[in-house]
């Protein structure tokens, strides 16, 4: 094991001795398999402390040993220098560690203010005292920047600002230690820039930050420190200035960079028939929506080709997808055609049976059947295959459902293990299961990386190639700027509903798409 | 199976009884076992009483008590039947994520008409019967496509759908029961003989041991036990219960396969019916009032999840044979029905927190 720790002193000489967070030999094992292994951990007040390593490594088992979910097998917690003993999430949140994770936990329904006080209400004998409340929490926001009506109800608020609802509270609680989880994994561009500053904001008031994120970018944008875990060890922690991305990845996968070869010359695409042609394609608005979700959009895919589909949130690129898939039915109007032949995509059936595939944004909530099992959602699109006369055959299933996911190298310990109990990356493997036992032509990805670790990744990645071999057309929408550069043949940019530029592979550059995605001329 | 999990599973499968033990603890049918085992240690604890008998020189003999009679074992199946039959539609319902409280009504429409085709206009079974099962199949269908098509909660549907059917019920018999005794157009009454069909289905087979009512209802179990776990539509029916958006983004009908949920439900509710009024000999408009609920209980005491997608047949069995024979227990030591009925609501409860405790 590589250790190039250096003692938190002497990081910073201006910083008190004791660091305000410090986890020492924690161990934690599930049954027979150790998650953690005599993990070291501190943070300081004021730092931001990224935590990295692919999904598996135990990073979450730690978060959640310090969120007081899990309690380690061994092991101190100090905060403060103090030893404290979490026995439950309230009693972690008491102490001022709030952790503020991917899935939010904000009540949608209500109001800003009353999430803010949620559990605490100010109330004299019995009766509610909202214009305390509201002046309370307007002042919480006030101080990280925002400045909204907290009547509002939270779910009417973008994500963006959500999280920093939901970080205000864990302040109102007079959190110290702030752990956030991918908090930008649902974010755009100025989105994210918003949070940085609210961290820095964070950092100056001396709150400590551990950070957990996958994206190589952000690490060294924010963090002060970085620590990577592997396999439940700690395999290095240092200064982000002494830990150049190279090592931050020999450390995190034990070799080097997985990336996809690119395919830029592949010989000429314009030779290539038009397999996915969409003619003028829109969404109506339904509702209280103003204005279409997706407005007149036309173009061409070729067989081979990854069209990048780029927007930031609210763009309607995503609900392109759909439309293309026919998840908004008869709400959409336009021409589609496949190798030629037209197709009016009316329901997801339909467009299944035409040979589209969706890989949507979100795994967990349109992506899985989180209860069944591996081999029920590989199987879940292409069932007729393995049940003839409507009879389920379960040898075909598993058959069909082992070559499927032995092709992606899922790592499983069974195929009737329930998809809830796999991780992230191997969550996507199957999602991508099952849509290659379906046998599509037009694959429409929706974030297929999100949250997924750098070697699932660079799997998804070499898949995408393969595709592309087989003459498959492509639409692909990430939010990672270097993964739509790197994967695209083209870039189509779209901003309210509409498409405001086409870039070629060359011309590409993630300055001219954000100034097009932000509706730029 | 791919190389991986071949491997990782012989690894782990080493010290095999403890993962039998596991394997068992595990399984989501334990702890309905478990409830069935002590219900079954409950009547041996109490056995009921045991009549007096006399010998053949007239001396006092005990006799067998209650509990160690096959006849006993015999009638709780049989009461415990109809119940049954509604809690194989209520649970694929359920595993939809729905629910349906339209049950106990449709069987007391079904009972009526059956009675009605079958006493006062002598259809031959082999019509009255179709027709009936079709009555309920209809009813389902529509609360099923309601559900489905225009979005409104199977909550509201069906419970709207049970106020309709009782009422529809109440409208064909005109508010009497529906029995042998027939009004003649000159006011008088006149007896008839009660149908074939209605003897038939109130019998008992194998020497008089077990109830057709029972095999009904085990036949019930088998139809549901094959849709769900040997049909593709009972594996679209777990997924849509578990993700209906997932599953309509894989492709899933899933309007349609809700709407064939509901009419099976439909149909057993009809069964059910059918049964009923061979065993009261009459079609009773006021029937299966609040057996819906009985139903949710069998399933959910089963441990099948209210949530939906998980859960299943051979479960719902179990949840019947516990409230059948629990009812049967209490019956034959003379418990009143205040008592009993307090005990099987406090029943549910554990059943559910000894569940929501496994998970």
């Amino acid at each position: 094991m590589i250790t190039a720790q250096q003692s938190s002193g002497q990081c910073d000489t201006s910083r008190p001795e004791t660091p305000l967070l410090r986890m020492s030999r924690i161990r934690k094992s599930f049954g027979s398999q150790c998650v953690l292994d005599n993990v070291d951990f501190d943070l300081n007040a004021g730092e931001v402390h990224v935590l990295v390593g692919e999904n598996g490594a135990g990073k979450s088992t730690l978060i959640k040993i310090l969120g007081g979910v899990h309690s380690p097998d061994d092991g101190l917690i100090r905060i403060h220098g103090r030893r404290l003993r979490f026995r439950s999430p309230r009693d972690a949140a008491a102490r001022g560690v709030a952790i503020i994770h991917q899935e939010l936990s904000l009540v949608p329904s209500m109001s800003v203010a009353d999430n803010m006080f949620l559990g605490r209400e100010r109330s004299w004998r019995g009766w509610m005292r909202y214009a305390r409340q509201h002046e309370q929490t307007a002042r919480a926001l006030d101080r990280l920047g925002l400045d909204l009506d907290v009547r509002r109800t939270v779910g009417s608020l973008p994500i963006s600002i959500q999280q920093i609802i939901e970080i205000a509270k864990a302040l109102a609680y007079e959190a110290q230690v702030i752990v956030m989880d991918e908090p930008t994994s649902a974010l755009n561009e100025p989105e994210v820039e918003r949070l940085f500053v609210t961290i820095r904001e964070l950092k100056a008031r001396g709150c400590g930050i551990i950070y957990i994120t996958h994206k190589l970018e952000e690490v060294y944008r924010i963090a002060d420190r970085i620590t990577v875990l592997r396999d439940g060890c700690r395999m290095a922690t240092a200064p982000a200035a002494d830990m150049p991305p190279a090592s931050l990845i020999r450390h995190m996968v034990g070799r080097d960079l997985a990336e996809a070869s690119t395919t830029a010359g592949q010989g000429d695409l314009a030779d290539r028939p038009v397999r996915l042609a969409v003619d003028n394609v829109t969404v109506r608005a339904v509702g209280r929506q103003r204005r279409p979700p997706v407005d007149g959009i036309t173009f061409d895919v070729r067989a081979g080709e990854i069209l990048g589909l780029a927007g930031l949130q609210g763009s309607g690129n995503s609900d392109l997808l759909l439309a293309l898939f026919g998840a908004y039915g008869r709400r959409v109007s336009g021409t589609m055609r496949i190798d030629g032949k037209r197709f009016r995509p009316t329901s997801p059936r339909r467009a299944i049976r035409h040979g589209v595939a969706l890989v949507t944004n979100d795994r967990q909530r349109t992506g899985l059947v989180l209860g069944m099992s591996v081999a029920a959602n590989a199987t879940l699109a292409s069932l007729p295959r393995v049940s003839p006369g409507g009879w389920l055959r379960a040898s075909r299933e598993m058959q069909l459902a082992a070559e499927t996911t032995g092709a992606l190298r899922l790592r499983a310990a069974s195929l009737r293990q329930r998809a809830v109990t796999l991780s992230g990356g191997n969550q996507q493997k199957v999602v991508l299961a099952k849509w290659i036992s379906t046998k599509p032509r037009v694959l429409l990805l929706d974030e297929p990386t999100r949250g997924v670790d750098v070697a699932a990744k660079g799997e998804i990645y070499e898949l995408m190639n393969e595709w592309r071999r087989a003459g498959h057309a492509i639409v692909l929408i990430t939010s990672e700027m270097p993964e739509l550069l790197m994967m695209s043949d083209r870039v189509v940019v779209m901003h309210r509903g509409r498409a405001t530029a086409t870039f070629s592979r060359g011309e590409a550059t993630q300055e001219r798409i954000l100034h097009a995605a932000m509706g730029g001329e | 199976m791919t190389p991986e999990s071949t491997s990782s599973a012989a690894s782990a499968g080493s010290p095999t009884r403890t993962s039998l033990v596991r394997r068992m603890r595990d399984h989501p049918a334990a702890t309905a076992i478990l409830a069935l085992a002590l219900v079954f240690a409950i009547g041996a604890a109490y056995p009921g009483p045991a009549p007096t008998e006399y010998g053949p020189d007239g001396e006092e003999i005990t006799g067998t008590a209650a509990f160690y009679k096959w006849s006993t074992h015999r009638d709780a199946l049989r009461q415990a039947s109809v119940f049954g039959i509604l809690a194989c539609g209520m649970t694929v319902v359920i595993i939809t994520a729905g629910i349906d409280l339209s049950v106990g009504s449709v069987l007391a429409l079904v009972a009526v008409t059956f009675s009605i085709f079958s006493i006062h206009w002598g259809w031959s079974p082999w019509v009255a019967v179709p027709a009936c099962l079709l009555i309920g199949a209809a009813c389902g269908a529509v609360s099923g496509g309601l559900t489905a098509w225009f979005r409104i909660q199977p909550f509201i549907v069906t419970l709207a759908m049970m106020v309709f059917a009782r009422g529809l019920a109440k409208s064909v018999s005109g508010g009497m029961k529906v029995s042998t005794v027939v009004q003649t157009p000159d006011g008088t009454y006149d007896y008839v003989d009660v149908p074939a069909v209605f003897n038939a289905i109130d019998s008992r087979l194998l020497g008089g041991n077990v109830s057709v009512v029972s095999l009904i209802f085990l036949a019930c179990v088998l139809v549901s036990w094959v849709g769900l776990s040997r049909l593709r539509w009972g594996r679209y029916i777990y997924a849509i219960g578990g993700n209906e958006e997932a599953a309509r983004l894989s492709g899933v009908p899933v309007a349609v396969m809700k709407v064939a949920a509901y009419a099976l439900a439909g149909f057993f509710s009809a069964v059910a019916g059918i049964c009923q009024a061979a065993q009261e000999l009459q079609g009773d408009p006021e029937a299966g009032v609040a057996y819906e609920l009985s139903a949710i209980a069998i399933v959910v005491i089963g441990g099948t999840n209210l949530m939906g997608g998980r859960g299943g047949i051979g479960l719902t069995l179990l949840g019947t044979l516990i409230i059948g024979y629990l009812e049967k227990i209490l019956s034959i030591n003379a418990v009143p029905e205040a008592s009993r009925l307090m005990l099987t609501g406090a029943i549910i409860i554990a059943a559910v927190l000894v569940q929501g405790r496994r998970r």
